[in-house]
Parts: structure tokens; C-alpha cells; sequence
């Protein structure tokens, strides 16, 4: 089966389907389709109030993230960015805790406008800086971006400290998705508006990536696609860093893994991207839910390990390749 | 003559650390206050030492050992031990003789991991530092991921362990941290002009008669007992090392370790303990200096690269 | 005398140095020439020790290059690299104080001291010898390099395209040196040259070397030769007679 055509992507989306419902019936409450049929209220209750919320928050922020990074990477053309390494979630994080200081009484909408406001502001500067680099090489970029993220972080972690807040951006930092409960993760739903509207403009990304030059001589405003791009990628990291924290890697991993399958198309890629990126995800929480079971690796943690090891072979099989 | 002044200040942050806010018994402030001096001035001189040796071997001026990772396999070699020995076992167990297991385990394993890196197996710069950056990275995560695993409260006798910072210095290794670094200066000492060639390449040492590789892996043990000493102290510090070498290289523009290495300590000390006095008496901070040190560090790198130095 | 025996060296699937036997001669400058990725740079670093080759020995003066202790190696060979980048900052008189390391390991001696004192006078030098190096410009700074090979005062030189960057006048001046080195001081100087005329007008011997093999050697007239110098660089090239020097026209 070719990996282009619509047979295999509908395989793929029946295989993320069973890890969904994989999802809803893992956990240390039991639930069991036998006694929901008999119509056990507490099994019902718990899908309705915790399983089914978790796992629909974790296919929205695996997609979210995952397009997130692929988006990243078309704009700043460099295949080893996505918002964990180029301070945009750092950002968003400061964000946050701005607003636990100034208004804690906002809404979370509220707060996590003022956070991809933050992530918007950091992400820009990021590309700022970039445009100073004299000698510009492929892997500076996620170097400066790496050290970039850890600044902010720095200051972040600085104020929470002076503001015995630590807590709380500790909260943000790793990615959890135990906490997720109904009426806790709703705002989710905005990463799913975000990816169908990335979709829509997929062609601009994909000339976007191909550079400044070359999308204005096909008469696109390179600058408006930027800001685009960029708006999503704000928007996607801060309401993810809101509601269930910081994912690493995973913007990274999926977009390499799915542009070594079928290049850099977006229109073709993009589902692929977004369904691969909440697959591993699903997988990564699954598994966390049953190594130590009855507690709970958080899913930063764990994508912290498998990623960087993804990291690690997509860099020494370049250099392999080079030398 | 700027060594001199590098000196000075160094004693003048020490004696006002010693002596500012001393309210109360003597007999009590100065055995207290001289352990936690006692630790500053180790960490800082381990990490300075370090850092400008660990330049010298790869012939560039923004990698240090923590950027490249080597504090963070530490913890997690720490972490690895209290996994598969245990926790009752490991607090039973002599503090010196486990730090000494530690740290030759991490000798063998940095050496072997470092050694890779920078003999050339890497070709790239950029792509050594950000190889060395994710190794950081996967070493800390897995050091988490197993602490997650681990039981809850065995957790809790590690994380007593691994959360050594400036306000708490784990002052049991003090005297066992002393020797090491004692032995580890009469060896660089004896090695000084060794390291001066180094530091004009690896083919230019070659030429001259330097055996690369025995001196490299030499040169990677050396820094790697210090890198221990300091992240047993008082926890990993990313950036201070990049900070204090290069303005030793700044303040002193001379190639000869003999004057570099002792000037980027007497700096490194002047710095740790002017900011522990300033932040911990002046501005009643005390556990705010990591932080700080990482804030202007990592602005620095990014100045550095953007400078362009990162060639 | 260097004895090159069977050598071979590969990076991945690329063969650079094809099985390379060849015995080079004590006392006078013998040049490598060829086209691009010949080899020529990689068979020079494998002489001084910097590439371990995959197959073969390589003796100098009888000591077998990868066996013999690096400090007794340096005494008797030195390499002058082609690009000498390094993140040190270094004064011209602390890089040609480096050449005398192998003799006194870091305590320089009053020898030592006049060893450089003649290096940076013979160079010209002097006037900018407490400058940094990265202050120089390119000729001065290739100039230091050659002060500090000087100083290590070996009986082997081994140059890697020392007239990289260097314009006419002091090319001309880096191979007068060289060649007075190999008459009055009796060196017996290995230069990678990429100029076919340089070599023609300063070498006594020639190696031609193409994709890893050695496809001529031998006195200089004889590599110097319409015919074989065509072949070697696929290049349609003349070569003339004019004042008792041999010029290639291309």
C-alpha cells in the first residue's frame, strides 16, 4: 500500500481509533464495556467525567503540537525547530504566570490569550535574532533557540521563586494529562479549529518553506504567511501549556518522521502529521498509565526520553551521512 | 598585575561573606559560615578549571562540560544507583564511598561517551554542541523517568540527594571534594605546558609532539572529577563556566594556562561568593543566585554566538 | 629517507589513497601536484602522523610513523597544515616559541630564545612579533606559521599548499625560503603545491599524483611534460621553454 493514498491513511485513522478507545478503558478506576451496558453509574461516570475528556485532549494536543512543529519548521526552514526549542512554550509559560501575579481572577480564555501573547512575542524575537546571526547554519538555529528557551525559562523560574509560585509552573513544565478533567480541557478545541485552518492554508505554508524570495515571485505576501504561521503556533502552544503543560520533542519527532515518509508537501502531509502526532502521543500516556501502575509517568517525561533519543539519531545519522 | 586584583576581590568577597550580618557566637559563625565558603570556593574553582580545560581540548570557547551534558549523567548516574541498590541501602551506606562509586563510574562512562565526541567522530561544531545539549537532555529526562518509577519513598531519600543547591551545600563530601581537587591541580599543574600546545589544535599538538589522544582521555578524567565535585556540591550550573572563562580570556589576553586557569577561578570565586553576600545579605535572596547565573549566562551564549564566535 | 609502503586510506566508500608505494629521497624540495582530490593533502598528513592510514607502513629515517613516540616523530618532522584556525589568542612570538616544544616541554631555554629570535628575524617578523595573530593579515600570519615550522628546526618539513592566500610577492618569498632551507640548511622539504609553475621553478623533484595513485614522479623535467600534465588535468596544456625554466601555458 502506498503511503499517498487515501486507503492507508484511512488504515491509520482506524489504528488511532483503537488506541482511543485503548484510552478510555485504561485507567485504575475500573471500566469495563460489560458494565456500562449493565449500566454501572460509577463506570459511567468516570468515562464521562475523566477517560473520555483525557483522551480527547490528548488527540487535540498530539495533533496541535505535532502540526505545530511542522509549521515551525517550514518557517524557519530548519528541520530541528518546534515550539519546545525555540522558546515559544518557555514564553507562553512566563505568559502564564505573568497573569497568576496580575490578575489571577481572569478567566482561563483570558489567560491563555495573554499566554500566546507571550508565546507570539517570544517566538517573533527568536526569528529576530536569527536575522543577526552572521554565519547562519542549520544547527544554530535550534542552539539558539535551546539557549533562548532557557533564558526565559530562567527569569520565569526566577519570579515564580520570589512569588512562591514554583509550584505552579512546575504544573506547566511537564506535560500531565492526569489532571485533565471535564470542564478542564475544553479550551482544547481551539488547537482542533487552528489545525483545520493550517490545513486550509497548507499550499502557502509549503511555498512559505520554500523561501522569502520564491513566495513573493509566485505573488504571496511572504510576511502575511509568516504572521499566519506564527499566530497558530502561538495560539496551538499556549492553549496546550494551559491546559495539560509542556510536551517536548513531539513537534519535532512527528514532522521529520512523516517528511522522510513523503516529503514536504503540506496538503499531503499535514493529516499525517496531525494523526501520527496524537497516535504517539496516545501511545506515550497509555504506557505511562501502566508502567508503574497504579501511579503515573507524566507524558513529558516520558516524550522527554524517546525524544531526545529521536533527536539524537536524526542528528548522528546527518553527520554519518556527511562524513 | 590584574591578577592581583582578581585576587583581591576574591579575598574581599570571602571576608565579607564571613563577616557581614554576623550577629551572635563566633564559635558557631565561623565553623558554619567557613563549610558554606569552604564549598563556594571549591565549586567555584571546580568549575572554572573545568570549563577552560574542557575549551582547551576542543579547541572552542562557548562548549563547557554542563553544556555538553556531563553534570546532568551525574545526576543520573546517581538516580541509576538508588534504583537498582535501593534507598534503604544507599543511606546506609559510607557517603564517601558512595561518592567515590559515583564518581568513577561517571569517569568511565563520560570518559568513554566524551571521548567519542570530541576526537573527530563529529564533525561538526554545531552539531557537537547540540548532540552534547540533547545528551543533557536525555540524561535528565530518563533521571526523572526513573525517579517517577521509583518508589515514592525512595524518592524522597533522593531527592534529599539531588537537590544540592548554593543555599544547601551538602557539606558531608566537603573534606573527601577537598582532596579530589587538591590531586586533580597537581596533575594539571605538572601538565600546564602540555595543555598550552593543545590549545593550538589538535594537528598543531600532534606536530609538536603531544600524544593527542593520551592527553585528551587524561584531560576528560581530570574534568570529570571536577565537574563531580561541583554538581555533588551543589547541583548542575549551566552556564557559570562559559561566563568566568571567557572573561578570564577577556580580562587576561594570554594563552599560557599557568596564568588563565588561576584567573578564571580567582574570577569564578570573586563572582559565587560576591553573589551569594550581595543577593543573600543585601537583598535577603538566598537561594536566587542559580537562577541568576543561568539568566545572564544564557544571554551571554546568545551574545557570543551572535558575535559570531561560534565558528 | 621516507618509505612509503603500500598505503591506503578510505573515508566511507571513497578511496582517497589508492595503495601508494614510494621511497622520497633525503635533502631537496620534492613537490606533490594534481588536480583536486589527488589525495596529495591526505598522503602528507599520513607522513605526519595526523591520519592513521587503513593499510600499510610508513617509515621515516627508518622509525615507523605510527609506532614511534610523537615526541621523538616531532624532533625529526614537522607539517605545516593548510588552515590553521584555532580559538587561542596567540602573539606571533608565543606561536613561534611553540616550534622549540618538542626540544625543552614548556621551559624554554636561553637556546630556545635564540632559535626564535632567528625564525622571526629570517621571516620579518620582528616589527609585528608581540601583535595577536588575529590581528595579521593573511600573508603575515601564514609567515608566523613558517617562523614556528622553522623553529622546530627538523630535518623533514612537510608543507601542506603553504601559498594558499598569499599573493605574488610573498608566494615568490615563502618558496626562496624554501629552497634555501633544502640548499643551505640541508632540510629535505615535502610541499603540496597547486601551482604547476611554482613547482617547476622551485622543486627538484615532482610526484603527480590523480585519484589517489601516484601517476608520475620523478626529476622535475621529466614530470614537467606537455603530454603527461595534460592527461593528469584533462586540461589541454602547453608547456614552454623560457630563460632555462620550464612554464606550463593552460
Amino acid at each position: 500500500m502506498s503511503p499517498f493514498s487515501p486507503a492507508s491513511l484511512a488504515a491509520a485513522s482506524f489504528l488511532l481509533l483503537a488506541l482511543v478507545l485503548t484510552s478510555l478503558f485504561v485507567g485504575v478506576s475500573d471500566v469495563t464495556v460489560g458494565g456500562l451496558v449493565q449500566g454501572d453509574a460509577h463506570a459511567r461516570e468516570i468515562l464521562l467525567a475523566s477517560r473520555i475528556p483525557r483522551t480527547l485532549a490528548l488527540v487535540l494536543a498530539g495533533m496541535g503540537m505535532a502540526v505545530g512543529g511542522l509549521i515551525m519548521q517550514m518557517l524557519a526552514r530548519n528541520r530541528f525547530v518546534e515550539p519546545s526549542t525555540v522558546g515559544t512554550v518557555d514564553s507562553a509559560t512566563l505568559g502564564m504566570l505573568v497573569m497568576m501575579l496580575v490578575a489571577p481572577g481572569a478567566s482561563v480564555m483570558v489567560k491563555m490569550l495573554v499566554a500566546a501573547l507571550f508565546a507570539l512575542a517570544g517566538t517573533a524575537l527568536f526569528l529576530r535574532i536569527l536575522r543577526t546571526i552572521p554565519l547562519r547554519s542549520t544547527l544554530m538555529v535550534p542552539l539558539v533557540g535551546i539557549m533562548l528557551g532557557g533564558v526565559i525559562g530562567a527569569a520565569t523560574t526566577f519570579l515564580a521563586f520570589r512569588f512562591d509560585l514554583l509550584q505552579s509552573i512546575g504544573a506547566w513544565t511537564t506535560g500531565d494529562f492526569s489532571i485533565v478533567l471535564r470542564g478542564r480541557y475544553e479550551l482544547l478545541w481551539i488547537v482542533a479549529g487552528l489545525t483545520a485552518l493550517a490545513y486550509l492554508a497548507a499550499d502557502r505554508f509549503t511555498v512559505a518553506g520554500l523561501g522569502q524570495e520564491f513566495t513573493t515571485n509566485l505573488g504571496l505576501n511572504h510576511r502575511r504567511v509568516l504572521s499566519l504561521g506564527l499566530a497558530i503556533i502561538a495560539l496551538v502552544s499556549a492553549a496546550v501549556v494551559v491546559t495539560v503543560g509542556t510536551i517536548p520533542f513531539l513537534g519535532l519527532i512527528v514532522p521529520n518522521v512523516v517528511s522522510m515518509m513523503m516529503g514536504d508537501n503540506i496538503r499531503r502531509s499535514l493529516p499525517w502529521v496531525g494523526l501520527i502526532g496524537a497516535g504517539l502521543v496516545l501511545i506515550c500516556d497509555i504506557g505511562g498509565r501502566l508502567i508503574i501502575y497504579p501511579f503515573e509517568i507524566p507524558i513529558g517525561t516520558m516524550m522527554g526520553v524517546i525524544g531526545a533519543v529521536f533527536f539524537l539519531f536524526l542528528l548522528l545519522r546527518r553527520n554519518a551521512r556527511v562524513a | 598585575m590584574a591578577m592581583i586584583v582578581l585576587a583581591l576581590l576574591a579575598l574581599t568577597a570571602s571576608i565579607a561573606f564571613m563577616t557581614l550580618g554576623a550577629r551572635g557566637n563566633w564559635s558557631f559563625i565561623i565553623p558554619f559560615r567557613g563549610a558554606k565558603l569552604l564549598g563556594l570556593v571549591l565549586v567555584a574553582y571546580s568549575i572554572a578549571v573545568s570549563t577552560v580545560l574542557f575549551q582547551t581540548i576542543t579547541g572552542n570557547r562557548i562548549l563547557t562540560p554542563s553544556i555538553m551534558g556531563f553534570d546532568s549523567l551525574y545526576i543520573l548516574i546517581q538516580t541509576v544507583l538508588v534504583f537498582f541498590v535501593g534507598a534503604s541501602r544507599i543511606s546506609a551506606a559510607n557517603p564517601h564511598i558512595l561518592f567515590a562509586l559515583e564518581v568513577s563510574v561517571l569517569v568511565v562512562f563520560a570518559g568513554l561517551l566524551y571521548r567519542w565526541l570530541v576526537s573527530g567522530a563529529v564533525r561538526s561544531l554545531h552539531l557537537l554542541m547540540l548532540v552534547g545539549i540533547i545528551f543533557g537532555i536525555l540524561f535528565r529526562s530518563t533521571a526523572s523517568f526513573l525517579q517517577r518509577v521509583i518508589d515514592p519513598s525512595e524518592f524522597l531519600v533522593l531527592q534529599d540527594r539531588l537537590f544540592a543547591s548554593f543555599n544547601s551545600i551538602d557539606s558531608t563530601l566537603l573534606g573527601l571534594s577537598v582532596v579530589m581537587v587538591m590531586a586533580v591541580s597537581l596533575a594539571v599543574m605538572r601538565m600546564l605546558p602540555v595543555f598550552d600546545v593543545l590549545a593550538l589544535g589538535r594537528e598543531n599538538a600532534i606536530v609538536l609532539g603531544v600524544e593527542h589522544r593520551r592527553v585528551v582521555t587524561l584531560g576528560l578524567g581530570m574534568i570529570t572529577l571536577l565537574v563531580a565535585v561541583s554538581t555533588a556540591l551543589v547541583g548542575p550550573v549551566t552556564f557559570f563556566g562559559l561566563l568566568v572563562a571567557n572573561l578570564a580570556y577577556l580580562l587576561l589576553p594570554a594563552s599560557r594556562h599557568a596564568i588563565l586557569l588561576p584567573a578564571a577561578a580567582l574570577i569564578a570565586i570573586a563572582l559565587l561568593v560576591g553573589g551569594q553576600v550581595v543577593l543573600e545579605r543585601v537583598f535577603g535572596l538566598d537561594a536566587a543566585l542559580s537562577m541568576i547565573i543561568e539568566f545572564i549566562g544564557g544571554i551571554f551564549f546568545i551574545l557570543l554566538v551572535v558575535r559570531g564566535a561560534a565558528r | 629517507m621516507i618509505e612509503i609502503e603500500k598505503v591506503t586510506k578510505s573515508y566511507g566508500e571513497t578511496v582517497v589513497v589508492d595503495d601508494i608505494s614510494i621511497t622520497l629521497p633525503s635533502g631537496g624540495v620534492t613537490s606533490i601536484i594534481g588536480p583536486n582530490g589527488a589525495g596529495k593533502s591526505t598522503l602528507l598528513s599520513m607522513i605526519g602522523r595526523l591520519l592513521s592510514p587503513d593499510a600499510g607502513s610508513i617509515q621515516v629515517d627508518g622509525l615507523d610513523v605510527s609506532k614511534t613516540p610523537s615526541d621523538v616523530l616531532a624532533r625529526r618532522l614537522s607539517l605545516l597544515r593548510q588552515d590553521n584556525h584555532m580559538a587561542a589568542r596567540l602573539t606571533v612570538r608565543d606561536l613561534v616559541t611553540f616550534g622549540r616544544y618538542p626540544y625543552s616541554k614548556g621551559r624554554y631555554t636561553v637556546e630556545d630564545e635564540r632559535h626564535v629570535g632567528d625564525a622571526l628575524r629570517f621571516l620579518g617578523l620582528e616589527a609585528c612579533a608581540d601583535r595577536f595573530l588575529d590581528e595579521l593579515s593573511g600573508g603575515q600570519r601564514q609567515r608566523a606559521f613558517v617562523a614556528m615550522v622553522m623553529c622546530q628546526n627538523t630535518d623533514y618539513v612537510l608543507l601542506d599548499e603553504p601559498l594558499n592566500n598569499l599573493d605574488i610577492k610573498h608566494a615568490v618569498e615563502i618558496m626562496r625560503l624554501v629552497r634555501r632551507a633544502a640548499d643551505e640548511f640541508r632540510k629535505t622539504v615535502i610541499v603540496v603545491l597547486h601551482d604547476i609553475n611554482m613547482a617547476s621553478a622551485y622543486s627538484d623533484h615532482i610526484i603527480a599524483m590523480k585519484n589517489g595513485r601516484i601517476v608520475a614522479h620523478g626529476a622535475m623535467q621529466e614530470v614537467i611534460q606537455q603530454d603527461l600534465l595534460s592527461e593528469i588535468y584533462e586540461t589541454q596544456i602547453a608547456v614552454e621553454s623560457l630563460n632555462g625554466r620550464r612554464i606550463a601555458v593552460y
